[in-house]
């Protein structure tokens, strides 16, 4: 039973219209593991990660969480799944109407009724845990700077103590000082918290600092996966442009000449 | 050849989006109707549509009745039929006006303001966020704003029959030197409770409409400041015509007979 992949993904396939975004996605993550997924913009890291949190729905293929089968769950019963589930998302995704204190309690006080009072000092408690003082806990998301959001969307991500965290381009946007403290926090967090954690990312930094294992993808289908510490030494002439950046290589840039 | 083919697609289109409007509607309605609710956003709602529309229908009605007043003077005048200026007054604002002008308001202030925010949430990945935090969509967003249209438009209809009446009393009276017990007098003497009843009703069907479409053109906007602002025009757009349209099909129901 232990051996069950926290999740398992297989023959995973999502189109929109004429354009193929998944293409036959297998992939396992391990319990307590961090997966690190790298690629190009379009490649379909996001569409994946949504895919598995039924934010969308493949066309085809399974995806199990747990070994249990997630992509015919009925409504209720994805409620109950996505307990289990925290995700920090690219703008970090932080609601408006609401001040930092209720952006991070919200799961707390609408998915498991805790009463507000209660929810509120579990908050604050998150967002020291990320660096925040109490004071933010008052202010509207609009008042914090890039960096100081994409905490409280961390905070709110750990708030609920998951057993699976996403973490979808958790530095884009944020100087390199501020990306290492995201790092980790991120790291931190998910260490203190036993949780399974998937990433994607095109920051290298970050892949090298957050990852356990490494996965690439590229045109929907996973190219490679292997230890953080091979990356470098991958063999995979895809995986070696993507991590030294080079324009040149077998990963060919749609750009139209003017 | 061509021109059939574009008229079939767009036939297409149409059935499309009226079978995606009907399914959203029906998925709206049950969640509104089916524990558990969310008050405090129900109640916000309801001050949002009900308390902050006040001054804008309030103004509408009361000039609106001013005008009638002085309209229906200088054509009854010259029939010497001045005395039925009151009875058309009253008639016109609680049948017709009074809801047709304030459901109009209404859908240009807060229908745009819900296309608005639920865009802007839709584009930010708000609403996955939500998803995410075990929170329906559906039920929190959607289920509050259409109980909040169908109960407050009523009240603020009600509201606004009262103060155009006032204003066609104020011009008869101050203007038109009649005397104000003989003008309340006239005001009773025709008026029945199907008059009101017929525009309360028309009212909150007027306030699920609006609030329908805010919803589902937010809900469904995508594509960035261009997506919000294509979707605030048409969630008014479409809840004015249907205003219009939906305000002669009851009329037709409650006066067709008489």
């Amino acid at each position: 039973m232990t051996d069950t992949p926290k999740i398992a993904l297989k023959h995973v396939h999502k189109r929109f219209g004429h354009k193929v975004v998944l293409n036959g996605i297998d992939l396992e993550v391990g319990r307590g593991e961090s997966l690190v997924i790298i690629g190009g913009s379009g490649t379909g890291k996001s569409v994946m990660l949504k895919c598995i949190l039924g934010l969308l729905h493949p066309d085809s293929g399974s995806i199990k969480v747990d070994g249990e089968e997630t992509t015919r769950l009925r409504p209720r019963e994805r409620e109950k799944l996505l307990h289990k589930f925290g995700m920090l998302f690219q703008g970090a995704a932080l609601f408006d109407s609401l001040p930092v204190w209720e952006n991070v309690a919200f799961g707390l006080i609408q998915g498991e009724h805790m009463p507000r009072a209660k929810a509120k000092e579990i908050a604050v408690r998150k967002l020291a845990a990320v660096g925040l003082n109490a004071d933010v806990a008052e202010l509207s998301p609009a008042e914090l700077s890039g960096g100081m959001q994409k905490r409280v969307g961390l905070a709110r991500a750990i708030a609920d103590e998951p057993e699976i965290i996403f973490f979808d381009e958790p530095t884009t946007g944020l100087d390199p000082i501020m990306a290492d403290v995201i790092n980790e926090l991120i790291v931190k967090c998910v260490k203190d918290l036993g949780a399974t954690a998937v990433t994607i990312t095109h920051d290298m930094a970050s892949a090298r600092k957050i990852a356990d294992r490494v996965a690439m993808i590229h045109q929907g289908k996973i190219i490679w996966t292997g230890h953080a510490k091979d990356i470098d030494n991958s063999g995979n002439p895809y995986v070696d442009q993507f991590v030294h950046g080079r324009g040149d290589g077998p990963i060919q840039m749609q750009v139209r000449a003017l | 050849m061509q021109f059939l083919a574009a008229i079939g697609r767009t036939f297409l289109v149409f059935l499309t989006q009226t079978g995606r409007l009907a399914l959203f509607t029906s998925s709206g309605v049950s969640h509104a109707i089916r524990p558990p609710l969310f008050l405090r956003q129900i109640i916000r709602q309801m001050v949002d549509i009900g308390y902050y529309s006040l001054p804008v229908v309030g103004l509408t009605a009361l000039f609106t009745g001013m005008v009638l007043a002085l309209q229906s003077y200088s054509g009854f005048s010259r029939f010497q039929a001045e005395g039925a200026i009151a009875t058309v007054v009253v008639l016109s604002i609680t049948r017709e006006l009074g809801p047709v002008l304030a459901g109009l308001m209404v859908a240009g202030r807060i229908g745009a303001a819900m296309a608005a925010e639920i865009g802007t949430m839709r584009v930010t990945e708000q609403i996955d966020a939500l998803s995410t935090l075990s929170t329906n969509p559906m039920k929190y967003l959607v289920a509050p704003r259409l109980l909040a249209g169908v109960t407050m438009l009523p009240l603020l209809v009600l509201t606004a029959d009262i103060i155009g009446v006032f204003g066609g009393f104020l011009v008869g009276v101050y203007r038109l030197n009649f005397n104000p017990a003989s003008y309340i007098a006239r005001t009773w003497e025709y008026l029945e409770p199907v008059d009101v009843i017929s525009g309360l009703v028309k009212a909150a069907v007027f306030g699920f409409v609006i609030a329908l479409m805010g919803c589902y053109f937010g809900y469904r906007s995508k594509g960035g400041a261009q997506g919000v602002g294509q979707a605030t025009t048409n969630s008014v757009v479409s809840a004015s015509i249907l205003i219009l349209i939906l305000n002669y099909l009851i009329t037709g129901l409650f006066f067709s007979t008489k």
